[in-house]
């Protein structure tokens, strides 16, 4: 039993890494290569969520709706970085900060003046709704694996293009030396509106997937960002690999916290005492962690340069 | 501007002011009453349904609140105390409202409370149930149109006490409200509580602790998630094919905010609360039918509270015959709570919150979208809040 359920939670950690895999892979890219800090990374979480929301209702079809709501988050990144971004790369972080945020309000607002302030209702194919009896007494629902084999695909994805296409080559160069990059004659801000856009479109693919577990409502990207954020210091800032690596012991670590630090704290001091510290520590674990990592390797598992 | 008109200005002035310094209860033209709540975030569209319910009293009223031109000025307190204070004092200094009215929470009405009733001026909750506000620090100008915090969890622990209902899992988030919530609970429901999970406030993923619930096996589950955290929770509760396993109670949880966003993931959902939209009174089928009508969406107890709030103001005004600054006699004529309330005539406890009956509702196939609020069963007679016996108040 114990077993069981300690790999139901296990397989829980991983499809909340997945999750936070899909948003920190763009958001750490355009930290490493770009050199900039990008706060409204989580509008284009719900941005994904929204449009995917509207596409399926308008074509009625649930792999349409993604295709329409992936291209759209990148044609929305891609403006978002040539309207708005281009003029902030030469200025400093707290001026980048500053315009970003501003970016979120606009984007809630957008969302909000379009869609309503209420939580929108989004729906599941009728093969994605049910569940499987992955082990003896342990069902785990479709839509979850679903979402955990999109993310490790997309892992997959990602690796091939960056460690093996021409493409890939540009970004790792990117994120080790930009100026050196742009030296050689490679057009880095065609560079940066790409990584942008597909950086887009990631954090959108995890919005619309978050969309049918979570709530599609104005200002859902900021309650995943701050763990976004956890990831990519984890991980080392710039690196796809650090960055899957760091969503999937993010997504462990709270998991496996929520679940069973409790009950072991409550063998190693009073039950009240348990009850109280429990969840406390569960929700603070992975700063805790971030904190342990900047001690030990202050650039990350794995930096990039 | 000459000066002998300006000086015929100050006597002019002078003047009203003496008179109205001799007749401070003069009957008025005009009232200007203030109404707070929450607009921006993802809070607002509780603002929304209050507002529009306000607006529809007004409707009913035909403009006119106690007879008087009625205005009223909205005000967004952003879910935050503080901003709650400053547009309170706004309202008052600026805005020179006569009465107060709204507020969806309670750490808010905490604030803006002293606030409105340090200036002399009545305020009329329509949501929060702070049980302070209940008990110790009762106040002869504040009176609310809904019910104390813990007031639904109580019935709902009475129920699952009554249908003897044993090894109960309970979770909330892990804050006050949470706490109270179960507090609420465990006041009247004795059997086994197999765990008492608190999650992180704001948290989106419950994945976790569905697992952990389900390898418990409990009898039910009692849980307290407001808001976007309800739409979440009960979404991946259904999601986890529990529904039809371990019958999910919950308080604040599933209406009529959070229902458009849950649908048929509702469907057995049982909720406890004072009303529900298909509540048979005249007065509520009006103000639902009249609603759904005006605004083309199902009303939830948050807007139908605060219809109720300027009806209430409404019947004190009338009482008053319009002196709404002599603050005695409207405080007299309030506390009669002479309206048709949409939950049926009800009495003001000592401590200005209604006594009034509690329901079992289950979430229901139907309407527009898919699931619906109907009530099962009553489960309180004339209830009272468990703090009113703190209130020091006599009248």
């Amino acid at each position: 039993m114990t077993a069981i359920l300690f790999f139901e939670q296990l397989l829980n950690g991983v499809q909340l890494g997945v999750t936070l895999f899909l948003m920190a892979a763009g958001l750490t890219l355009v930290l490493g290569i770009m050199n900039f800090v990008n706060l409204a990374h989580g509008s284009l979480y719900m941005v994904g969520a929204y449009l995917m929301v509207a596409a399926s209702q308008w074509t009625g079809s649930w792999p349409l709706g993604i295709a329409l709501a992936l291209a759209g988050t990148l044609v929305v990144g891609m403006a978002v970085e040539v309207l708005a971004l281009r003029p902030l790369y030469t200025r400093d972080h707290l001026d980048q900060v500053l315009a970003t945020f501003g970016l979120i309000l606009f984007f809630n607002e957008l969302v909000a003046v379009i869609w309503g302030r209420a939580s929108l209702y989004t729906s599941l194919p009728s093969y994605l709704q049910g569940h499987v009896e992955l082990l003896p007494g342990s069902i785990y629902p479709v839509y979850r694996l679903t979402i955990i084999g999109i993310g490790l695909f997309i892992g997959l994805l990602l690796w091939y293009v960056v460690t093996r296409t021409r493409l890939g080559m540009l970004i790792r160069a990117g994120a080790s030396n930009r100026t050196m990059v742009a030296a050689l004659g490679v057009n880095i801000r065609l560079l940066y509106t790409v990584v942008f856009g597909f950086g887009a479109a990631l954090a959108g693919l995890a919005g619309l997937m978050a969309g049918p577990i979570y709530s599609v409502q104005p200002g859902m990207g900021e309650l995943i960002l701050i763990q976004v954020f956890v990831v990519i210091v984890i991980g080392g800032i710039g690196s796809v690999r650090g960055a899957l690596v760091g969503a999937l012991i993010v997504g462990i670590v709270d998991t496996l916290g929520r679940a069973f630090l409790k009950p072991l704290l409550g063998h190693v001091i009073s039950a009240p005492a348990a009850e109280a510290a429990g969840p406390a520590l569960a929700s603070m674990l992975i700063y805790l962690l971030m904190a342990v990592v900047l001690a030990l390797k202050p650039a990350g598992l794995f930096p990039s340069r | 501007m000459s000066k002998p008109s300006r000086s015929a200005l100050a006597i002019a002035a002078a003047l009203a002011l003496s008179l109205g310094a001799a007749t401070p209860a003069l009957a008025q033209q005009k009232i200007k009453i203030g109404f707070i709540t929450t607009m921006s975030g993802p809070q607002g569209i509780i603002g929304k349904h209050m507002k529009d319910s306000v607006e529809l009293a007004l409707e009913h009223l035909g403009g006119k609140v106690g007879g008087l031109q009625a205005e009223v000025v909205y005000g967004d307190d952003q879910t935050k105390p503080d901003v709650g204070v400053q547009v309170a004092n706004d309202m008052i200094k600026r805005d020179q409202v006569d009465i107060m009215a709204g507020i969806i929470w309670s750490n808010v009405m905490m604030a803006v409370v002293p606030a409105v009733t340090g200036a002399g001026k009545i305020m009329i909750g329509t949501n929060a149930g702070a049980s302070p506000l209940a008990g110790a620090q009762c106040n002869e100008l504040y009176f609310s149109t809904s019910w104390n915090n813990d007031q639904s969890p109580e019935a709902m622990g009475k129920f699952l006490q009554d249908s003897k209902v044993n090894d109960v899992y309970v979770l909330a988030p892990n804050y006050q409200a949470g706490k109270d919530m179960v507090t609420g609970f465990k006041r009247y429901f004795k059997g086994n509580i197999v765990e008492e999970i608190y999650t992180k406030l704001g948290q989106q993923d419950y994945q976790a602790e569905i697992t952990q619930l389900r390898a418990k096996n409990p009898k039910a589950v009692f849980a307290f998630y407001p808001g976007g955290m309800g739409i979440q929770f009960v979404r991946q509760y259904h999601q986890s094919g529990l529904r039809d396993r371990i019958p999910l109670y919950t308080v604040f949880t599933v209406d009529e905010t959070t229902l458009p966003a849950i649908k048929e993931a509702a469907i057995g959902q049982y909720e406890a609360r004072f009303w529900s939209p298909d509540m048979d009174t005249p007065a509520s089928k009006k103000y639902v039918g009249d609603f759904r009508k005006k605004f083309g969406y199902t009303p939830s107890f948050y807007g139908a509270q605060s219809y109720e709030g300027i009806l209430l103001i409404d019947s004190a005004v009338k009482a008053v015959k319009g002196k709404v600054s002599d603050t005695k006699a409207m405080v007299a004529a309030l506390r009669k709570a002479d309206y048709d309330s949409i939950r049926g005539r009800y009495k003001f406890n000592v401590n200005h919150h209604p006594i009034q009956d509690f329901y079992l509702l289950k979430a229901v196939k139907g309407g527009k979208d898919g699931a619906e609020m109907k009530i099962e069963k009553k489960i309180f007679d004339d209830h009272k809040d468990a703090y009113y016996k703190d209130c020091k108040m006599k009248w």
